[in-house]
């Protein structure tokens, strides 16, 4: 079934006047998870720029309760939430732990890798705006090639791949793991609602959450910078269930230097750059594609 | 009833009887009998709690601070290693204002490798704000665990009950095990003054701008303010039913006395008998145990030691580039008071060398003939070679 403007829930649990920078992708997602997810969840919140959206004592910009935890310990922290939960006799609050790509792909993986391999009974949201934006844009494992960052400047921009962190997470077979996207938002609050359904065991989703501050492209452009992401098969949208039956969302079409380009992050690169990380693309796509079991040129 | 039990099992039984909800550890020699068996329990249904097995103490830690914020009673043990990674939580646990409750087993840290008793692992972490109460054997391990619940709960702070690795950890004694009621009796169910609810929607742990920082530190400092009285009074009740105290600190033959001997955990057990032996022969010795390091008890400190000649101070520790922690602190409480004694600092017994009658008797010995200390700390029991 499709969302039109009037099936789509408007309830707001965010406020006004949070601190998110203008045209944060980040703080889109939010907004939309929370009408999907409803009033009855608990936000766990390592630091990361989501620490300081939430808000500074004594106020907060969310209507649901929000537990602000050290930086490594999201899956923890949200096991422990859980459990805690559970000893009450609360068993219909979703606990959601919510954290940036550094503390998802670097600092806290080992954290969340121990959650999930225990099947922990909470949704795990990791938004990646590829970089510690808190801190101010130093790389993360989830910097893509190509990238300048404030730790990978000049010409030492990032040669290494970016992590792939859902089939990390796919690999300890959790029941579901999932990309969504800003720029997808009926898809990403069906995951959202798909994800919060399926009780009972760990639950991933990697939402990609353009940040046009360190990106440096114009604030406008935060949404379809997301679009041209998964229009380019850069982000591809996905599912998997039990770590092994796959779902392709959507198939791009679009050459990646089309997404590039107009990012200032990616200035930098030359065309024969551009082709690299073309060739790169396309040989994840293909990957993928094996994976979900579709002929990648069909 | 009494039954012979290992001190990590008398941490075990007091944690079950508490009824502790949700516990989170990751295993570490010598804590490992103590979270064994409460895996058990929680196994063989004699517990209802979750028991979280984590992939390490970071985040054993953040587990408890999760569950803690969640609103139950939460447990973890550690020791050296283990309580070093944790540090960070440490400092979360407290300044959130969680009544989370850890045995820690005092062990060496590395390297080389040491899995014996030494006390720079806990005390390294001083200053994260936790309670800080040391035992000297099974029944004081047991009764001290019991207690923190109601002491954690009630001012809002974590405590960490101490014991020696072995020597407490590991060694059999009589323990005088209450039944499940009287142990209710004395400690009721958990209420928690703060909790993630729905009902009032909040943040917990949030940012703090400057404009508030400086007092909610100040309202931690408070907090501590009120364990004295707070312990007291729950010792009180403890004694009421159980018919046990220890206090802050536990003076023995110290009116007269020439050298007051300071010590902590087993050693004092040790230190009771030299004390005993050396009364016999006419020397004028006495001895203070120190249980509650964090806060630290100035004022029955002064009152206690204040008056006397010269103080000896065994530290099974070490501040390097300093000294003896415990030496520290003492100095530093007694240093305002008019007339204070001369604090000796002794180094002794680190990485699970024995502290034995005659460590004991020898500290005595230097201390008397000594006209005042000829330096900050004097390693005992040294070999001749290293
Ligand atoms: C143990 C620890 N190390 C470093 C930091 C500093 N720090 C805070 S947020 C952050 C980066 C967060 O990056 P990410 O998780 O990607 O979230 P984002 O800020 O991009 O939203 C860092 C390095 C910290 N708070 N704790
Ligand atoms: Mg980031």
């Amino acid at each position: 079934m499709s969302r039109t403007a009037e099936t789509i829930d408007t309830a707001e649990l965010m406020y006004p006047g949070h601190v998110g920078c203008p045209g944060c992708g980040a703080t889109i997602a939010m907004k939309l998870a929370l009408r999907a997810l409803g009033e009855k969840t608990m936000l766990v919140i390592p630091a990361c720029c989501w620490a300081i959206i939430a808000g500074p004592h004594p106020q907060t910009s969310l209507k649901v309760p929000v537990l602000h935890t050290a930086f490594a310990t999201a899956g923890a922290a949200a096991s422990g939430l859980r459990a805690a939960l559970d000893r009450q006799g609360d068993t219909e609050t979703t606990v959601v732990a919510w954290a940036g790509d550094g503390g998802t792909f670097d600092i806290g993986f080992q954290a969340l890798s121990g959650a999930v391999e225990r099947n922990e009974d909470f949704l795990y949201v990791c938004y990646d705006n590829e970089a510690y934006m808190n801190t101010g844009n130093q790389r993360s494992s989830a910097t893509p090639f190509g990238m300048r960052t404030t730790t990978t400047p000049g010409t030492n921009w990032k040669r290494s791949r970016k992590k792939n962190i859902v089939e990390a997470l796919a690999a300890h077979r959790i029941p579901y793991a999932a990309t969504a996207s800003i720029a997808y938002p009926e898809d990403l609050m069906r995951k959202f609602e798909k994800a919060k359904a399926m009780k009972g065991g760990s639950r991933f989703l990697h939402v990609f959450a353009t940040c046009p501050t360190g990106w440096r492209v114009p604030s406008e452009m935060c949404v379809s910078i997301a679009r041209l992401a998964v229009q380019t098969n850069i982000f591809p949208l996905y599912e998997v269930e039990d770590g092994n039956r796959y779902t392709l969302n959507f198939k791009g079409e679009k050459p990646v230097s089309e997404y590039l380009k107009p990012q200032g992050r990616f200035k930098h690169l030359t065309q024969a750059d551009m082709k690299e990380i073309q060739e790169m693309v396309d040989e994840d796509w293909e990957l993928l594609m094996r994976k979900i079991g579709l002929d990648p040129c069909g | 009833m009494k039954e012979v039990i290992e001190g990590s099992h008398a941490v075990s039984e007091a944690v079950r009887m508490a009824r502790v909800q949700v516990m989170s550890a990751y295993p570490i020699t010598p804590q490992t009998h103590i979270v064994e068996a409460l895996s058990e329990y929680c196994a063989d249904g004699r517990m209802e709690a979750s028991f979280i097995c984590v992939e390490s103490e970071h985040s054993a830690m953040a587990a408890c601070i999760g569950a803690s914020s969640g609103g139950v009673r939460t447990f973890t043990a550690s020791s050296s290693h283990g309580l070093a990674l944790m540090h960070e939580l440490l400092h979360w646990a407290s300044a959130a204002r969680l009544p989370i409750v850890m045995a820690e087993v005092n062990r060496a840290l590395g390297p080389g490798w040491n899995i014996w008793m030494d006390q720079t692992d806990s005390l390294s972490q001083r200053d994260t704000g936790w309670i800080q109460l040391y035992c000297e054997d099974g029944q004081e391990v047991f009764d001290t665990t019991l207690q923190a619940f109601r002491l954690a709960e009630t001012v809002n702070l974590p405590v960490m009950v101490v014991l020696d690795a072995f020597f407490l950890s590991h060694t059999y004694e009589p323990v005088d095990l209450p039944d499940q009621e009287t142990a209710d009796r004395f400690l009721p169910p958990f209420v928690p003054n703060i909790r993630l609810e729905h009902e009032n929607p909040c943040a917990m742990s949030q940012m703090a701008p400057p404009g508030h920082y400086m007092e909610m530190r100040h309202a931690i400092q408070g907090a501590m303010e009120t364990v004295f009285e707070t312990f007291s009074e729950i010792e009180a009740d403890f004694d009421a039913v159980f018919g046990r105290k220890y206090g802050m600190l536990e003076a023995v033959e110290c009116e007269d006395a020439e050298v007051i001997l300071v010590v902590t955990g087993t050693a004092a057990s040790t230190c009771r008998q030299v004390v005993a032996d050396l009364r016999k022969k006419g020397e004028r010795i006495g001895m203070v145990k120190l249980k509650m390091f964090r806060p630290f008890p100035l004022e029955a400190i002064r009152e206690t030691l204040g008056g006397a000649r010269k103080i000896a101070v065994l530290d099974r520790n070490f501040s390097f580039g300093a000294s003896g922690i415990f030496a520290q602190e003492i100095r530093a409480a007694l240093c305002n008071h008019p007339g204070h004694p001369q604090v000796f600092g002794y180094i002794g017994g680190l990485g699970g060398r024995d502290i034995t009658t005659d460590t004991l008797e020898t500290i005595y010995r230097m201390t008397k003939e000594s006209p005042e200390p000829a330096r900050e700390s004097v390693w005992v029991g040294l070999k001749e070679e290293e």
